[in-house]
């Protein structure tokens, strides 16, 4: 990175606020995921004008900014291309307002998630969207990417927690959209913002809504012999008439992956298991977790288990979403996908997945938000082995198109990211494509901010990318297709 | 800057440091891929590491620092200044290790971090004079110790420290906070009590060998008789076996493991001399490093088997009272109490409720503290080593201590209550600290 560069965005936020030195610079390389790509400078905001000027100066240079969180992301969103700046928020930090009256917060987007629900638990109060980071992600970071997590069944996703945003504009520009109201006039630009996967500006100040802590929850855990009992299970309950907070789903392989991290009693000896979540008023959620336990019986669950006290319930939660993190005790890298099916076609693709994982001979665990469909298949590969690296990508892309075939989507909330920008082509026609780009341009139509993510370069990506494998199907007997 | 620029052995010329070193991986006790690859950078320590929390920056993040061993070893990044900074800056709290879902052993990997710098790396002269008067002289050595202490003492006592307090040449001098941090030096050293032996009261329960320490027997000796005394009143014939020397943990920690190894044979040879149910400490620090000594001796096949039949015996005294229940104290402690979690004692040996136990056992009344298992910042010498981010994180500390209401602060580890005591009176409150022990103590009616 150019000298003067540095030294004016020393100016904007302060020396010890500039990285550039390539032994600091390597470490903002990477996030959770698996692209990696060095930055040409690191710089961390502390205000949202200090934002405003590092992006009037990137856009007199023309020099890309990349904006990052806590770097939990798994798509690529907060990894440089080019020698790009990252932009840090990490410092932004500060719960600016918890107004409990009206049920909103005022936050920085550094904010770690949990640490506003700890924040507002005292009034009775949380920040409904749980992504399993959420003990270190930024809700910054969850506006970029439109987090979800496993209460998104019942309650939604980020999306619909954002009430309003300041927003820093590649020019520097700082606008204001929403507010504490529930609805917005004119165009919803709030909504549109959310999930831009920071391509259309930098989100400096985020107002959510806090939702009522429930009266009264339970969690059930069934355990099956096989997976395709557990599966069908996630569609009958639903059929019933019941929508739990919850309905997660682990294979067997996950399963003891996890039971090793937390020590929560999830049975090892199981094929799947079922992690149901019921909240609300105490008698309602009785009756529901009878209801529900009934289907898992019908469905040929091996046990319905309660968890007995709240203590069992954080345990059973805590290894849930630690799932991805756990499978470093067995494998020195995975690569976790983020598929989405229509849910009467999980055992069909748990099948599917199955198949692929022989094909390539490498281990596939899957963890989901099953009552979504969202699939999390985490591919185990070393990566000292060029062979199993690229092995890794080329089953990614198969469960890729699998998911495609049945209707489905490549990203449920992780994002497209660096990651599966290429893979955008075989989901939408380039009209639709032209549209987006259209989208991004009238904020960032120098494509100063995030560069080359999300939306593939319409002239380029069918060459960079290829054609889609054709998906494979070998008829399973019994399930339905 | 691509990748190529950073070739192992090829000079780059992005690097700044002009000492590029060629990949570490080689030296002795460097960090193995086992012990590095099973951190997926899931990035789910961050929000759990106090230096993160204050710098928000990923050098100083445990997922970070594993990237940066990772990088030095395959030659990628130098042995250099920048290195040694981040790992310097590392508490060793191993509260990562806690929120890490891959079972990452972090501290083993900062502890090999800091050998192979140890090893490889040249630290500038005033820091190596220093370090190996402190490390190598000052607490092996009781002699020594014994010396330095008597110095402190006449310092502190002979109205010599107010005078220079009230002079302003610290603040001067730009060492102001570390005057605060120093300890009182006591009147009587507990040096005189090694090699005594404390028969039990009452019925007799049991027998343990009491580990001494190395300050705590210039600074905290009422803290060791207030532990003797607990142990006896319950039943525990106590050994304070002769010869004992420094458990070695700031060593393992300094990144000198030769030296660690040295003192851990030693403690071995003399703490398994006879036959005790157990080998009990009051300082965590030391527990927690004692209980690491089958790991720092693991290629050492003459003594493996008896590090680990010492780890078995090792036992923090709040465990093991708990673990034989409280004989019934003479009077209740009727007072609201916060509780500070040890980082060695809750993170690197897990023990969270048998301290709280013990003093729900004596009558005191628990107040939760917020964040009780974040570190104050004390970290053994880091508050001296690392003054101004050792003074940032206890900050944080006070924030949570003056957030609740209590009529005291009680620890089980030495290095905290210093650390802790300076912050009240930085803060200008009345909160006494104690340890654990000291209140068991005064339950049971004093010495």
């Amino acid at each position: 990175m150019d000298s003067s560069i540095i030294r004016q965005l020393r100016k904007i936020a302060g020396k010890e606020a500039v990285l550039d030195r390539p032994e600091e610079l390597m470490l903002y390389e990477y996030d959770a995921g698996v692209d990696k790509h060095r930055p040409g400078a690191v710089v961390f905001a502390q205000s949202t004008q200090q934002v405003s000027q590092v992006m009037k100066l990137a856009s007199d240079k023309k020099i890309p900014v990349v904006p990052r969180g806590a770097g939990t992301g798994l798509s690529g969103g907060a990894i440089a291309r080019r020698e790009a700046i990252v932009l840090s928020l990490a410092r932004m930090n500060k719960i600016l307002e918890i107004d409990v009256p009206n049920q909103r917060a005022v936050v920085q987007p550094g904010v770690v998630n949990l640490e506003l629900s700890n924040a507002t638990t005292k009034f009775g109060y949380y920040y409904a969207p749980d992504p399993s980071s959420q003990k270190a992600c930024t809700i910054g970071g969850n506006v970029a990417e439109n987090s979800g997590g496993p209460h998104t069944l019942a309650l939604g996703v980020t999306v619909n927690h954002v009430t309003g945003l300041e927003v820093v504009l590649p020019d520097g520009k700082v606008i204001e959209l929403g507010g504490k109201a529930q609805d917005s006039t004119g165009l919803d630009l709030t909504g549109f913002f959310v999930g831009s996967e920071g391509t259309m500006g930098v989100v400096t100040r985020i107002t959510v809504k806090l939702t009522k802590l429930p009266e009264h929850v339970t969690t059930l855990l069934a355990i099956y012999n096989t997976v395709e009992d557990a599966a069908n299970t996630v569609v009958a309950i639903t059929q019933s008439g019941v929508t739990p907070a919850a309905l997660e789903m682990l294979d067997g392989w996950m399963v003891r992956c996890v039971e090793a991290n937390v020590h929560a009693g999830y049975p090892e000896d199981a094929a799947a298991v079922l992690l149901i979540e019921l909240e609300g008023m105490r008698e309602t959620v009785n009756e529901q977790a009878e209801a529900v336990s009934a289907v898992c019986m019908q469905q040929k669950a091996r046990e319905v288990r309660h968890a007995k006290d709240e203590k069992q319930r954080q345990l059973l939660w805590l290894g849930r979403k630690t799932a991805f993190g756990a499978v470093g005790r067995v494998s020195p890298s995975y690569y976790t996908q983020d598929g989405v099916i229509p849910r009467t076609k999980v055992p069909y693709t748990l099948a599917e997945i199955e198949r692929i994982s022989k094909h390539y001979g490498l281990i596939i665990g899957n963890v989901f938000h099953a009552g979504d469909g969202n699939l999390h298949p985490l591919i185990l590969f070393d990566s000292r082995d060029p062979k199993q690296t690229e092995n890794s990508r080329k089953a990614a892309k198969e469960i890729m198109a699998c998911c495609l075939k049945f209707g489905g989507s490549i990203t449920g909330e992780h994002g497209v990211g660096l990651e599966k920008m290429g893979l955008m082509t075989a989901m939408f026609t380039e009209d639709d494509l032209e549209v987006m780009v259209r989208l991004r341009n009238a904020f960032n139509p120098e494509s100063i901010l995030n560069p080359q993510k999300m939306i593939p370069d319409l002239h380029f990506c069918r060459e960079i990318t290829g054609p889609l494998p054709k998906a494979k199907f070998e008829p399973v007997a019994g399930l339905p297709v | 800057m691509s990748e190529t620029a950073f070739e192992p052995g090829v000079p780059s010329p992005h690097m700044h440091d002009p000492h590029l070193h060629p990949p570490a991986n080689a030296a002795k006790d460097a960090p193995s891929w086992e012990l590095l690859s099973t951190c997926v950078h899931c990035g789910l320590c961050l929000n759990h590491c106090p230096t993160y929390k204050v710098l928000s920056n990923e050098m100083d993040s445990p997922r970070g620092r594993i990237y940066q061993v990772l990088q030095v070893n395959e030659g990628k990044m130098p042995l250099g200044e920048t290195f040694v900074q981040h790992i310097d800056r590392c508490l060793g709290c191993v509260a990562c290790e806690i929120a890490c879902p891959s079972g990452v052993k972090y501290g083993r990997i900062v502890e090999r971090a800091r050998a192979q710098i140890e090893q490889g790396y040249k630290r500038p002269l005033i820091q190596r004079v220093l370090r190996n008067f402190f490390y190598n002289k000052v607490i092996p050595n009781f002699r020594t110790l014994s010396f330095v202490a008597k110095l402190m003492r006449f310092y502190q006592r002979s109205g010599m420290q107010t005078l220079v307090r009230k002079s302003g040449l610290l603040k001067l001098m730009g060492v102001a906070d570390l005057d605060k941090l120093s300890p009182q030096i006591d009147k009587e050293f507990f040096f005189s009590e090694i090699g005594k032996v404390f028969p039990a009261i009452g019925a007799k329960r049991g027998k343990v060998a009491f580990v001494a320490g190395c300050i705590n027997n210039v600074a905290f000796s009422h803290l060791n008789r207030a532990t003797v005394n607990v142990l006896t009143q319950n039943g525990i014939e106590v050994h304070i076996p002769e010869g004992q020397g420094c458990c070695g943990a700031l060593h393992a920690h300094a990144g000198l493991r030769e030296e660690a190894r040295a003192l851990a044979r030693h403690n071995i040879n003399i703490f398994l001399g006879a036959d005790y149910d157990a080998i009990v400490t009051n300082a965590a620090g030391c527990g927690s490093n004692m209980k690491e000594y089958d790991d720092l001796l693991e290629n050492d096949p003459a003594y493996l088997g008896r590090a680990k039949e010492f780890k078995a015996k090792m036992k923090d005294v709040t465990e093991y009272l708990a673990g034989i229940g409280l004989v019934a104290p003479k009077r209740k402690i009727g007072q609201r109490v916060a509780y500070q979690d040890p980082c060695h004692l809750a993170n690197a040996q897990r023990i969270r409720t048998q301290p709280r136990e013990l003093l729900a056992a004596i009558g005191c009344e628990l107040v939760e503290l917020p964040h009780s298992d974040q570190c104050c910042g004390s970290a053994g010498v880091y508050n001296v080593a690392q003054n101004e981010l050792s003074m940032k994180i206890l900050e944080k500390k006070m924030e949570d201590v003056t957030s609740v209401s209590s009529d005291m602060l009680a620890t089980a580890n030495v290095g905290c209550m210093i650390q802790l005591r300076a912050g009240v009176q930085q803060r200008g409150l009345t909160l006494p600290v104690k340890h654990v022990m000291e209140l068991l103590d005064e339950a049971y009616g004093g010495n």
